[in-house]
């Protein structure tokens, strides 16, 4: 283990050791998770998970905090006006029952009064859910019951810089038939990791809407791991967009685990700096007839660096797979970066799979033709660029949550020197 | 008068290949100029260098617009300034509103110029009545810039450009190839709409066949990047008469 990773270890321990008398919870279960770190260490590139993402620059996470945080009611502001049934508020990991506006016909409990291990983590696999295993002090517990159509609920996360890291436990459980539209949102200042865990639960026939938009500080490190069991002819429906952090990963892994499961892992990824994004999925195809959609779009200037892995595992008995994937790049610059790695792992024999990747400059026909109509070159590039992701965006159906993600990408946009 | 384009011994080459070797064109205000030649010529080159695109390297000569050096303006400029290419090939863009695009160009223009942009409203009805000028459905508003677009089309929609851009001066690059005779006509009504005193055009083309629609003033004959002779409408039927080859020798 490298020193950065080593410092970077002793720090989330040392925050464990400070906090382990009043977290909240099975302490038997956190002893282990820190018994992992401890003996793994943080993983390197050496580990293939981690061969292309560097977690090096969590060393400087640590270190003294300042004074005085940045302020939260400055930092609501940033939130989107959406007429949501929900609107769930965490600020440094903790759920803040002030901020939120719950009606009493939604169940959000709080992860840090009902301290419940989900089912289906794996914090002996991934070391980062270890660390968030060891140190949740909250989270938002979202349950929708049978048949009901719970509306859109915006989940919000607000860094605000006083703690160096913070790991919030979310869970959504929809039971049949239940419907859902999450929006996840994280935004903040200062310097800190976010590092959640989220365990997605679909009964049969259930939907669920999950959309991500990752606007963090460039200052920020963000480390976020999803564990999604769908059930048959259940639908995950996810999108994750992906503009902030100075260290970003989104990592999912779905389980297709009854007849006729569908899920799509849409992303797009706009980085710029020395801003690094990184996108990884693991689908798993159990039970036969199910469906698998991804398309992994990236745009990236400057100095960027992007990260697709994505992963199809088509058990034995899961015939009739339908499996896609697609990852396509953008370089607006020399010295941008992508890796991407599909894999396909398939057992079974009558299954269609297939994947795709692109990667390339914007096209010198297309710039000139804008700029022959008096479109000035920045202009041209926005314009080709954001047609770019209109297709990826055009998979996100609730128009009030699309229209934040457009408005985010104009601002992304304007931030960007010229 | 003063010409309002003004092309002097001009020379280019592409990819280090000399195309043109040569140039001299003048072209006055409300002129309109054909120029006409075989494949590999230097038409579209000279379509290019005088519109900027960037991979076409100038060698020798100038090129001056309203008196202003062409040559140094960024190809917005010199769209700006009221140069208009209809590509031979228009260029698809996915993702991209065929109106969208065109308002965003027409304010890019109009902003320049230090004049009021147009909103939502107000430029589809611009649209709409230039589309219909042009016996364009209006669904080719709606769908994206030149996408799935048949030739025809995609001309068609060169000219709407053209006709909501309204350029003081047009390049017609081979605008008349992959038309039936109906598209041809329309597309010759539409050029023949902004001729005017302050209206000048460049139409390239193969066949005198166009230019039966839009009547130029003058006729050039480009060969292996040279004007070789130049003379009024009557030079365009002579040559497809005889060819280019007999053009060349008188």
């Amino acid at each position: 283990m490298s020193g950065a990773l080593a410092t970077a270890a002793g720090g989330l321990l040392a925050r464990y050791d400070r906090l382990r008398s009043v977290l909240p919870g099975d302490a038997e279960a956190r002893s282990r998770a820190a018994a992992t770190i401890r003996r793994r260490g943080l993983p390197s590139p050496r580990d293939e998970a981690w061969r292309y993402t560097n977690l090096k620059a969590l060393a400087e996470i640590g270190g003294p905090r300042r004074a005085t945080s940045a302020d939260v009611a400055e930092l609501l502001q940033g939130l989107p006006v959406l007429d949501a049934a929900a609107t769930v508020v965490l600020v440094d990991g903790r759920l803040r029952r002030d901020l939120s506006r719950v009606p009493d016909t939604l169940a959000v409990a709080s992860f840090a009064e009902h301290p419940l291990t989900a089912e289906g983590l794996r914090p002996e696999r991934e070391t980062l859910v270890a660390a968030n295993e060891m140190l949740a002090e909250d989270g938002a517990l979202i349950d929708v019951s049978a048949g009901r159509d719970a509306g859109l609920v915006l989940l919000a996360s607000i860094g605000t810089g006083a703690e160096d890291s913070f790991h919030p436990r979310h869970s959504v459980r929809l039971a049949e038939g239940a419907k859902l539209t999450l929006f996840e949102l994280s935004i903040g200042s200062g310097r800190y990791l976010h590092n959640p865990v989220f365990s997605v639960e679909l009964a049969k026939d259930a939907v669920l809407t999950h959309v991500r938009l990752q606007d963090e500080p460039s200052t920020a490190v963000y480390l976020s791991t999803t564990y999604v069991a769908v059930d048959a002819a259940a639908t995950y429906d996810s999108f994750t967009l992906n503009l902030g952090a100075r260290l970003g990963r989104t990592e999912v892994h779905a389980t297709l685990r009854g007849e006729r499961a569908v899920t799509h892992l849409n992303a797009a990824q706009l980085l710029s700096g020395t801003q690094h994004g990184d996108v990884t999925t693991v689908v798993s195809h159990i039970a036969p007839s199910c469906a698998s959609r991804q398309t992994v779009k990236n745009v990236l200037s400057a100095h960027a660096r992007a990260v697709f892995q994505g992963k199809i595992e088509v058990a034995r008995g899961a015939q009739k797979t339908d499996g896609y994937q697609m990852n396509q790049t953008l370089l607006l610059s020399p010295d941008a970066e992508v890796d991407s790695k599909p894999q396909l792992e398939i057992y079974a024999d009558d299954v269609k799979c297939s994947h795709g990747v692109t990667i390339g400059a914007l096209d010198a026909d297309q710039m000139f033709y804008l700029r022959s109509r008096g479109i000035g070159a920045d202009e041209a590039r926005s314009i080709l660029v954001r047609a770019f992701l209109a297709a990826a965006l055009d998979a996100v159906g609730d128009e009030q949550v699309r229209g934040v993600l457009e408005a985010a990408i104009e601002g992304w946009w304007a931030r960007q020197p010229a | 008068m003063s010409p309002m384009l003004e092309v002097r011994n001009l020379s280019a080459a592409v990819d280090g290949k000399p195309i043109l070797c040569g140039i001299d064109l003048n072209v006055g205000p409300g002129e309109v100029h054909a120029v006409m030649g075989p494949n590999g010529s230097g038409k579209s080159t000279l379509s290019y260098v005088l519109s900027g695109r960037e991979d076409y390297v100038v060698t020798g000569g100038e090129v001056l617009f309203d008196g202003r050096n062409l040559l140094e303006m960024e190809p917005e400029e010199r769209a700006i300034a009221g140069l208009f290419l209809a590509f031979q090939a228009p260029v698809e863009l996915p993702g991209v509103g065929n109106a969208n695009f065109m308002r965003t160009a027409l304010n890019a223009i109009r902003r320049a110029r230090q004049e009021c942009e147009l909103d939502a409203v107000q430029f589809l009805k611009l649209a709409r009545a230039a589309a219909k000028r042009l016996h364009m459905p209006e669904d080719m508003l709606k769908r994206n810039v030149n996408v799935g677009f048949s030739g025809g089309e995609k001309k068609r929609n060169e000219v709407l450009q053209m006709a909501i851009l309204r350029p003081r001066f047009a390049i017609l690059d081979e605008t008349d190839s992959g038309l039936d005779i109906d598209a041809l006509r329309i597309v010759a009504d539409g050029v023949n709409a902004l001729r005017g005193p302050e209206f000048s055009a460049l139409v390239i083309t193969h066949h005198q066949r166009l230019l039966d629609h839009i009547v130029p003033d003058y006729v050039h004959v480009l060969l292996t990047g040279r004007i070789v002779r130049s003379g009024g409408p009557e030079l365009a039927r002579e040559l497809e008469a005889r060819g280019y080859a007999a053009a060349e020798a008188a």
